[in-house]
């Protein structure tokens, strides 16, 4: 006989004048080889079909499953429930404004941060259809694409304890995409200018260092490092500004 | 009630609508993509492999050109495409991919020098020019001549996702995500826009538009064993049907990909065999080669999936508590290679399979992976049966990968199909004045308002949303498959026509509350048994085999009958068939049909005189 789970799961219904937050307990039978993404589906299906959670590509690539499981936010889709105890407790990412039970709002949160940190090439350049593709060396081009990797899951601003305490924190994600930026030969923008981005306390300097973001993060996105180098940058542009006035 | 007024809206903010809308608010338009869920978890950031473009960079993609691409676009279509659209895709796919550069994609760039890589399970060398030195690099994929799919690592499809959305917030492009288009605001002449229901609030809002463009993606979702997404479910294709003036093109086109891994059709991508993995049988013995002497692995998909499916009926399959399979080994490349440019393939198998690929193989076993039919449209996207209406991307049947696809030609094709199909509505956008009327929108808020009303009050029944869905998959499952057959399709349809009475006497289990995600299901669900149905019934009529259309009974390519294209209608709602009439597949003829050089090569051509066999209805 397979191991019977238990789930206590978060429900509230926010369009649902009669709902209160509370937890709800689902039991199922645990198969082989099954994931999160395999127990939430048969319990809508089979017990209760107003259950809302996010699922998309069930693939750990679009990062729409965050939820906090057993304590810790991490994607839902490639959590297996072997790897778990018999009681398992889900919860919606903190930060994020809630739908409904599982489901935030993470699209206008980083639509938001898309805008905040201008997350496009900066250039100045026209393209032109009749030329070559101008070149540029494979390192550079991998060390972008290493940051790009982000799949805005938002399981890093959830577990970060400047983003739970102030709403303007822009988080690691955010500072990670200003360094994807910051190291692409291809945007003009200057460190003056990324300062004014990120130079304060809603952007490097509120970051307290603890790194809880690299230790949830599931694409295992080097945002320690990222963080450092940011500080450092960031620190020396400032001690600049400060000599300059 | 919410209204909102755009010149230009999209369903779909994946690579083909976001790209669309792009050209559209560059010419000064204003554009908003709907999107169930956030721009860059559309499918488009799922794909790994790449996109083709003959730039010809890489010491292996030399001499390759466009009319290199071409060729084998349309032998890859199995002769089913339209030449003049995959010509126009050929022509510009180079463009695009130099575009796509400039706005900050991070492709993979040529490094000069000695390097190895592997075919057929055998290492080789390669010496990459100096003088190609930082420009885009290909790798190689199934069905192509020449390298030429160009990439990042094996995240292209999201680091293209990613630009493509920047380039949206850079433009002023807005993306309404967690809305879901419902059904079409049109008057039986011209699209007006559509009705979305917010999944944010569960509330009914109306878009106005001048063009309407559906870039909502592929099908996959009526099958049960699919790579695709679970938002990849139709919905906005049967909002089309549902006109009863807007047609499905070669419906009954359905690819299978290879390399899905058991149980859960997770896809491995085709650059795991582009670059030198093998198949190997219960005996982990190699087998393509045997059937396909000459490309092996790298034949394209519909051929590749169906000598596995073969080489498993002849009885050398791994048996397993999913059913049958088969081994992928990609041991021989290297963890390097396998941790570097196979990343996500790496992390697929050690997350999903607990199969560390380095050291072990691959169950896999081919799954539904592409719908190469779609809303037909003409050349310039402009949707059959509707003025106003335009379709891009999976969601089209543009029509440059007739009855099989090449691996690249997707994603290369939804910026190509965005730019083009883009530009010619910022075009048709220039001349149009449109008017919106009033009771033409109330009424079709009425009639969503009441379907909702009915599934949650039972009014109709009590069928189970999810009972039914699986009715149907199950049905397309058995008789709509790699091999197909008249009798297993007649009980195919059979099983479909029962599902779809079934499929109006849904009513919910819960209460309807808010974004209900019950609701959302039943919502496109007798849509989804009737486009099962256009696969099912355009089948069981071909008589033919054509690229991923495989008929057991009729195994010869007939391009004396079948060198067409096959339109589906769904004239009334209470229709149980959908109604078929056939168009030529290609105007402009630059390759004549001939062998693929590939696959088996038993043709019945157009030369030959009229026997037996006889035309679809
Ligand atoms: C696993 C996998 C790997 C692949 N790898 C490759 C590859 O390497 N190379 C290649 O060429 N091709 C590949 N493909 C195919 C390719 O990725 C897709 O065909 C292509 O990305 C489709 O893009 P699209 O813009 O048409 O649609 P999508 O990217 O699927 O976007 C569809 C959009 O429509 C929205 N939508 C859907 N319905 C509605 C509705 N009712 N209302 C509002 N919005 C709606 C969705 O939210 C989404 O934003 C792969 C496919 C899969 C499944
Ligand atoms: S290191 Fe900084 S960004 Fe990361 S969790 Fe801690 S405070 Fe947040
Ligand atoms: S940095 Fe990592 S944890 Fe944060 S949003 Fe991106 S993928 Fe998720
Ligand atoms: S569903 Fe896509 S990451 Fe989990």
């Amino acid at each position: 006989m397979s191991r019977l789970l238990k789930f206590n799961i978060f429900r509230y219904n926010p369009e649902d004048t009669q709902s209160e937050p509370h937890m709800q307990e689902f039991v199922l039978e645990e198969t082989d080889s099954m994931t999160l993404f395999i127990a939430l589906n048969r319990i809508r299906e089979e017990q209760d079909p107003s259950l809302q959670f996010d699922f998309c590509c069930r693939a750990g690539i679009c990062g729409s499953c965050g939820m906090v499981i057993n304590g810790r936010p991490g994607l839902a889709c490639h959590t297996k429930t072997r790897d778990l105890p018999g009681e398992i407790t889900l919860l919606p990412l903190p930060v994020f404004k809630l739908v409904g039970d599982l489901s935030v709002d993470t699209g206008s949160w980083f639509r938001e941060m898309y805008t905040a940190t201008e997350s496009w090439i900066h250039t100045d350049k026209e393209f032109d259809p009749t030329a070559l593709e101008e070149r540029m060396d494979n390192k550079d081009a991998v060390a972008i694409y290493e940051l790009e990797r982000c799949v805005e899951c938002g399981c890093c601003i959830s577990a970060c304890g400047t983003a739970r305490l102030r709403d303007d924190f822009i988080g690691a994600a955010a500072l990670n995409r200003v360094a994807r930026f910051l190291i692409d030969p291809r945007d003009q923008r200057s460190e003056n200018d990324y300062y004014e981005i990120i130079g304060n306390d809603m952007g490097i300097f509120g970051c307290m260092g603890l790194l809880a973001c690299e230790d949830v993060c599931p694409k295992h996105l080097p945002l320690q490092n990222q963080l450092g180098f940011l500080r450092r940058k960031m620190g020396i542009t400032s001690l600049k500004r400060i000599f300059k006035k | 009630m919410q209204t909102i007024y755009t010149d230009f809206l999209v369903v779909g903010a994946g690579l083909a609508g976001e790209r669309a809308a792009v050209q559209a608010a560059d010419a000064g338009f204003s554009a908003i993509c709907l999107s169930l869920v956030p721009a860059r978890r559309s499918h488009s950031s799922a794909a790994q492999g790449g996109m083709q473009a003959s730039l010809g960079n890489s010491v292996m993609g030399e001499g390759d050109c466009p009319d290199v691409h071409f060729a084998d676009t349309v032998k890859g279509s199995d002769w089913g495409c339209d030449q003049e659209v995959a010509r126009l895709f050929a022509d510009t796919a180079p463009i695009e991919m130099r575009r796509l550069a400039h706005w900050g994609v991070p492709w993979n760039r040529v490094v000069p020098g000695k390097s190895i890589y592997y075919k057929g399970g055998k290492q080789f060398e390669k010496v990459e020019a100096e003088d190609k030195e930082g420009l885009i690099m290909a790798r190689s994929f199934g069905g192509t001549a020449k390298w030429r799919t160009c990439y990042t690592s094996d995240g292209t499809g999201h680091a293209v996702m990613c630009t493509m959305d920047n380039r949206c917030a850079e433009k002023g492009v807005e993306v309404h995500d967690k809305t879901e288009a419902i059904a079409l605001i049109q008057d039986g002449e011209t699209c007006f826009g559509v009705v979305a229901r917010c999944l944010r609030t569960g509330e009914l809002r109306v878009y106005l538009s001048k063009a309407t463009m559906i870039a909502a993606g592929g099908f996959g979702r009526i099958y049960p064993n699919t790579t695709n997404a679970v938002i990849c479910d139709g919905g906005a294709h049967t909002m089309c049907l549902n006109t009863g003036v807007v047609p499905m093109g070669n419906m009954e086109a359905v690819q299978f990909h290879p390399t899905g891994i058991v149980p859960t059709d997770i896809l491995v991508t085709e650059g795991c065999r582009g670059d030198g993995g093998t198949l190997l049988d219960v005996n982990e013995k190699r087998f393509m080669h045997e059937y396909e002497p000459d490309k092996a692995e790298l034949a394209s998909r519909d051929v590749v999936s169906r000598w596995m499916t073969h080489h498993m009926r002849e009885g050398h399959g791994v048996k397993s508590p999913y059913g049958e399979h088969l081994w992928l080994d990609i041991r021989h490349l290297g963890e390097e290679h396998i941790t570097g440019k196979l990343r996500e393939v790496y992390e697929i198998c050690t997350s999903f399979l607990g199969v560390d690929p380095i050291h072990q193989l691959i169950p896999v076993r081919p799954t539904q992976h592409y719908s190469m039919g779609g809303v037909r449209t003409n050349k310039d996207g402009a949707a059959y049966g509707l003025k106003g209406l335009f379709a891009a991307g999976e969601a089209a049947c543009w029509d440059m990968h007739g009855f099989n696809r090449l691996g690249g030609n997707s994603l290369a094709e939804t910026v190509v199909a965005g730019g083009i199909i883009g530009r010619k509505i910022a075009e048709y956008l220039e001349g149009s004045e449109t008017e919106f009327k009033t009771s033409l929108i109330n009424d079709e808020v009425r009639k969503q308002q009441s379907r909702i009303d009915a599934l949650v009050n039972c009014t109709n029944g009590s069928e189970n949303v999810y009972k039914v869905r699986k009715a149907m998959q199950d049905a397309l499952h058995k008789g709509a498959n790699i091999f197909r057959n008249q009798q297993g399709l007649e009980a195919c349809v059979a099983e479909l026509q029962e599902a779809l009475i079934r499929s109006k006497n849904v009513g919910l289990r819960s209460d309807g509350k808010g974004v209900n995600p019950e609701l959302a299901s039943a919502l496109k669900l007798e849509g989804q048994v009737k486009m099962a149905l256009m696969v099912a019934y355009g089948a069981l009529q071909r008589t033919e085999s054509r690229g991923s259309h495989n008929r057991e009974d009729f195994t010869a390519r007939n391009d004396r009958d079948w060198l067409n294209r096959t339109l589906a209608y769904w004239k009334n709602t209470d229709d149980t068939l959908p109604t078929l009439e056939y168009e030529p597949a290609t105007e402009v003829v630059e390759i004549p049909p001939g062998d693929r050089g590939y696959g088996k090569s038993e043709i019945i051509s157009a030369d030959t005189p009229k026997g037996k066999g006889k035309k679809g209805k």
